[in-house]
Formats: C-alpha cells, structure tokens, sequence
C-alpha cells in the first residue's frame, strides 16, 4: 500500500461527511426496530431486514405492506420499488468507481444507502481528480460512521422501542435527512428546475402502487434539469 | 402477523438480493467504459429528481398524523431547506429542521 498517505486525506474526509447523518440514522434506525416489533417481528427478523437489506425507506415499506396483510409478492414489488432509485444512483457512480475489482464494486453495492451515494458523487464531483484509490477511500469514509449505527440503532429500537414516547417525532427524522442533503444541492436553476418537477410529478402521482410515481417523476426530474442545462449554456454561447 | 417464518424469511431474503442487484447493476455491467456525454448531463441531476419526490408525500401528508397535514412538520421542512440552501451545509440544516420541529411541537402541540 505504497499510496496509503494519499487515500487517508480522502478517508477521513468522508469519515468527517459522514458523521452528522449519525444524528438521523440513529432515530431512523430505533424507528424501524420500533415499527418492526410492532408489527409482529421477532428480533431476529428485525435485524434480519436492517443487515440484509440495509434500505430503510424499503424496510418500512415492507413492514407497513406486512401489517396490512398483502401478499408475499405484493410486499416484495412495492418493496423493491422502493429502491429502484439506488439502480439509477449505480448509473451515476459508474463512471467513479466502475474500474474496481468486483468484490470491491459488490462492498460499494452494498452500502449504498442514499447518504452514502449523495455525499460521494457531491464530492466526486467537487474534486473531480481524484484517483479511484481516493474515491474509494471517501466512499469507506463515508460508511463508517453510518452503516454500522443502522444495525445497532436498529437493535436497540427493536429492544426497548416500545418506551420512547411519540414526543419525540420520530417518524420525521427521515424527512429532514432527505431534505438537509437536498437542499445544499439546490445551487443552480437546472438543479432547482429538477427539484421542482421532482416533488410535483411525484405528488401529481402519489395515487400509483408506491415507488412508481417516485420512478415517473425522477425520470421527468432528470430530463428538466438536463434540458435546462442546455438551454442555459446555449444562451450563454449565443 | 399472518405470515409463516419462511414466508417472512423469504420475504426478507428477496428483498435483500433484489436491493443488492439493483444497487450493482450499472456500477457492475459498465465497469471501465466511459459514458456518453448526454448520459452524464442526465446523471448530474440523480439527487435532486429522485430525492425531492421521495420526501414531498412524507411531508404533506405524515403517516404520525394519519395523513393530516400537520404545522410543525411543514414549518421543519421549511426550516431545513432554509438552512441548507443558506449554509450549504448538511449538519446545520439538519440541526435546524430539528430545532424548528421540536419548537413547534412544543407551541402548537
């Protein structure tokens, strides 16, 4: 590991971007173990979900799907997606971190949970000569604060859950990481364009199997603020 | 819960593998090859079309409160995309939307 010095700058810079979300896994992680057990999952199951799927918005959207009684299937294709959107986060770190032996790529694969990707390509994209060593060691950075609290704050929540009260709001948690990682991002007027077309598609067609609309819309998003993009480089050239 | 372990294992299991499949996918079948410059232009806008529609729903219509569309969980989403567009920065914006939440769950109850 002759370029050790090199991916460590990176590592701990992603270790540093990755240490506030620890303030929304955690009730997000005590929040699933809570909805899990009450929904009728021992704690094995529970964890079962956070380690194996490790997709919060999904493990939700199972469990919710499972209290209401639908079928196995039905669980398993709104669950999925859910998550349809990671395919498109794969997309966009390709042409990062495409070049990296398989097991490595399947490790990538696996921790890509949304803070993880949207901090990485921000800074992929912020400091775009990075080596892939480099890009690695950010992306691990990243993950380490986080990942590992999903599991425990998970266990924690399937244990004790049941005494913290609804106070605390907990179920808002998620939407404000959403929102905090988002907004920093609103800096120009195709990325603001896209936003908005975002959240009105999806509104417009909240009434699909859920995860659908989500698909519709982000594929409307994408091809606004591309679009935009264009226009706005065209005016400037003319 | 009328499901049976193994279907509730299954349905675990499956929904873990698909997850790691359609986390792979691009990432594993593209590999080194450079993308098109078009396709790249659409890529760039990934976090900001797919994660403002995942949180609208959730935030107009909170499943804590049956749907309803609930004051203080407006106001706290307002306040974190305030505090983020102004300080750029995640923590804060955070910190912030939690601030406004706990604030007005407090006053308005």
């Amino acid at each position: 590991m002759t370029d050790t010095p090199r991916l460590a700058p990176a590592y701990w810079r992603g270790f540093r971007h990755g240490l506030p979300f620890i303030l929304v896994i955690v009730p997000f992680g005590l929040l699933f173990g809570v909805a899990g057990t009450e929904a009728g999952l021992d704690l094995a199951e529970v964890m079962g979900f956070s380690i194996l799927v490790i997709a919060g918005a999904s493990q939700f959207t199972a469990v919710q799907l499972m209290s209401d009684h639908a079928s196995v299937i039905m669980v398993l294709l709104t669950s999925l997606a859910v998550n349809l959107r990671m395919a498109m986060y794969s997309a966009s770190l390709a042409p990062h971190l495409g070049a990296a032996p398989g097991w490595q790529k399947s490790l990538i694969s696996y921790f890509m949970v949304d803070q993880v990707y949207v901090m990485s390509i921000q800074d992929y994209e912020a400091r775009p000569k990075q080596s892939l060593g480099q890009k690695m060691a950010y992306y691990a950075g990243v993950c380490t604060p986080l990942c590992p609290q999903w599991y425990v704050s998970t266990w924690v929540g399937a244990v004790i859950g049941k005494a913290i009260p609804p106070e605390f709001a907990l179920d808002f948690a998620a939407p404000i990481t959403f929102l905090a990682m988002l907004s920093p991002a609103l800096r120009s007027i195709p990325h603001v364009a896209a936003a908005g077309v975002s959240v009105g598609v999806a509104l417009a067609l909240a009434w699909m199997p859920s995860g659908l609309g989500l698909l519709i819309a982000a594929g409307a998003a994408m091809a606004t603020g591309a679009q935009v993009e264009l226009w706005l480089n065209r005016k400037r050239a003319a | 819960m009328d499901y049976s372990k193994a279907e509730i294992w299954l349905i675990i299991v499956v929904l873990g593998i698909g997850t790691f499949f359609l986390r792979y996918s691009f990432l594993g079948l593209i590999g080194n090859r450079a993308l098109p410059e078009w396709a790249l232009r659409y890529l760039r806008y990934t976090p900001v079309a797919v994660l403002p529609g995942l949180v609208a729903p959730l935030v107009l219509w909170p499943s804590a409160t049956q749907g309803e569309i609930d004051p203080a969980r407006l106001i706290a989403a307002g306040a974190t995309v305030l505090m983020g567009i102004v300080t750029r920065n995640t923590l804060a914006a955070i910190l912030g939307g939690l601030g406004a939440l706990y604030l007005c769950l407090w006053l308005i109850g």
